[in-house]
């Protein structure tokens, strides 16, 4: 059992927030797409039972913010998984195999790394237009550079040690050797990675709701109740400020588990 | 740098421009729809169609419409935006110079802010405050500039109201400039109450900006001074009499400035791509907010436009680096 607290915290609020999106229906105490403009931009407990206030359509905050775990969990392991995926078939291929498969896979990796994110992302978006699909596109198209790279070193350090040698000695094939020796020894590499991952994933999601790329403008979404309450923010900091905040947690969830990891896991590719 | 290396620099970035230039292409076209369907009128006969499309050069095979649209690129005709019916070039220079403008100011925050804190977290090395300043870098570190910037709108812009946060300069003062450099210009006409209010708008992006930012060349630059600090050199300084803060700021400052020059023009590239989400955060008119705007619009002269001058300003930064790097260290003049 891990002693970090790190580990304890960050996976405890990731594991609330998930509860929160499965059971989003029970736990909100409104329809987050319920409208009522008689009592629209209610300050927190104004109006009974609107803990966090409504927003300008007389939203209730805490129904949507409940249903936004949804797409950011969503677009977070959705698009962390699969840019993991990619990232380390190609790393390990690289790693492991050397030779040509470095070559090429090496070398679209530097391009990819010298290529701005901002820009590329722009491109996509526009190319693929905005949508939940788009958001999980560009994630995975952008950042499977991170995986691949590390995981490419991992491997490489790994082939040279004496287990696969043994297995080299004792017959099995080099495709065995990869899954069965090789994977096993860089998960603790790639389960910090996708860690961190996600952390971005939700910040990147959020930013494209935000400048409205995301999903469609009334499903609710921290970035989308952020960008409403940056327009209302004199009138009512509290639409602002909850999705905000709970974004910030997110956030530091992922990057404390991530972390946490990386020092629990460390010892244990020395031992 | 030698004549050769020059040049060899200079064609590697023509290279990265020119793949920038045809992936531009490449994913322009590969957008669904046909252009040509969308504009002529329902009932045209098939003869209608063909003459449109030689009309706008699409039935020509794909590479000459590459190589027609890339001496029109050339040229720096980029078309017409869809959204704002202005030539897109127009367009993009009336607009850069907010953006230029923004991410130099904060870049010299960073710089300034950088430094001021790895000097103080390496003069304060070995105690608590050591820790206590690595902590708050850390955390500047970890927060995206989002957060960041949407905090400062709450802090300073609203719970204390002491700084604008939307706009480029207050609308109310008219200093009647010719350019769009604000601050450049208002200076050189002796406009100080202007560049002080642009100043004031600036403040909160340009820190937004700043923040992870500076704390990246904190980090860099206190690790490498605390390399330093070790050497032999150092121990002779401190023999000869010198003042711990000239050793510091003479010897130790100086030998670790190179290694954090290079980091910060790689960085520097990714606080240019931050002014797209920051601009928007404080409606600031820069390039970064028609870029949103644009893909919004999805306006594809307009994108193509931004992304070509957003490749051209990464790249020349990239060399500029490069160049500034051989120029401090000696020992890579001549390598």
């Amino acid at each position: 059992m891990p002693k970090d607290l790190r580990i304890w915290l960050g996976g405890g609020f990731i594991l609330l927030l998930l509860l929160a999106a499965v059971f989003a229906p029970l736990l909100s105490p409104y329809d987050p797409l319920e409208q009522d403009l008689l009592i629209a931009t209610m300050g927190p407990g104004l109006e009974p039972g609107r803990h966090l206030g409504t927003d300008s359509l007389g939203r209730d905050v805490l129904s949507r913010l409940i249903y936004a775990c949804r797409i950011a969990l969503t677009v977070a392991f959705v698009s962390a998984t699969l840019a993991c995926v990619l990232g380390t078939v190609l790393g390990l291929l690289a790693g492991y195999f050397g030779g040509w498969w470095d070559t090429v896979i090496s070398r679209l990796i530097d391009i990819w790394m010298a290529f701005p994110p901002v820009l590329l992302s722009i491109l996509l978006v526009a190319v693929l237009g905005s949508g939940i699909h788009s958001v999980i596109a560009a994630i995975v198209v952008i950042d499977w550079t991170r995986f691949a790279r590390v995981v490419r070193a991992e491997a490489k350090q790994q082939a040279r040690l004496e287990y696969v040698e043994a297995a080299t000695a004792l017959g099995m094939g080099r495709g065995a050797i990869l899954l069965r020796e090789i994977l096993p020894n860089v998960i603790p590499v790639i389960v910090v990675l996708l860690s961190l991952e996600m952390g971005i994933a939700v910040i990147v999601e959020a930013i494209l709701s935000f400048v409205g790329l995301s999903v469609s403008t009334d499903a609710p979404t921290w970035g989308g109740m952020i960008a409403e309450g940056r327009q209302i923010i004199h009138q009512a900091w509290w639409v602002l400020v909850f999705p905000l905040a709970t974004l910030f947690l997110t956030v530091l969830a992922f990057n404390q588990l991530g972390d946490g990891l990386r020092q629990w896991l460390d010892p244990m590719l020395k031992r | 740098m030698t004549p050769a290396q020059l040049f060899s620099r200079g064609l590697s970035a023509l290279v990265t421009l020119i793949g920038v230039m045809v992936i531009v292409f490449i994913l322009v076209r590969v957008v669904p729809g046909d252009p040509v369907a969308m504009m002529i009128a329902p009932g045209a006969s098939e003869a209608d169609v063909l003459a449109l499309r030689a009309f706008y050069g699409l039935d020509l095979p794909i590479w000459k419409q590459f190589f027609v649209w890339f001496g029109q690129v050339l040229q720096g005709n980029f078309g017409t935006s869809i959204s704002l019916k202005q030539n897109v070039m127009t367009v993009i220079l009336g607009r850069l110079p907010a953006t230029l403008e923004l991410a130099a100011f904060a870049l010299v925050m960073a710089v300034v802010w950088g430094t001021f804190v790895a000097l103080l977290s390496t003069s304060l090395r070995h105690t608590l405050f050591e820790k206590l300043i690595d902590n708050l870098n850390g955390i500047m570190l970890a927060v995206p500039d989002f957060i960041w910037g949407l905090t400062f709108v709450l802090v300073l812009g609203v719970l204390l109201p002491i700084l604008p946060i939307s706009g480029r300069s207050d609308p109310s003062i008219d200093a009647g400039l010719s350019t769009q450099f604000y601050i450049l210009e208002g200076l050189l006409r002796g406009k100080i109450l202007f560049v002080w209010d642009v100043l004031k708008h600036m403040l909160l992006p340009g820190l937004t900006m700043a923040f992870p930012f500076a704390a990246v060349i904190g980090r860099v630059l206190k690790n490498t001074m605390m390399e330093v600090m070790v050497q032999d050199y150092i121990v002779l300084a401190r023999i000869k009499g010198l003042s711990s803060l000239r050793i510091l700021l003479q010897e130790a400052l100086r030998n670790a400035a190179v290694p954090a020059l290079a980091l910060t023009g790689v960085q520097f590239t990714f606080l240019i791509g931050g002014t797209v989400i920051t601009e928007r955060i404080f409606s600031y008119p820069g390039v970064g907010n028609l870029a949103i705007d644009a893909v919004i619009n999805r306006d594809l002269p307009l994108i193509q436009g931004l992304v070509l001058t957003f490749g051209v300003i990464f790249i020349a930064v990239n060399m500029l680096v490069d160049a500034m790097t051989a120029w401090l260290n000696p020992r890579l003049r001549h390598a």
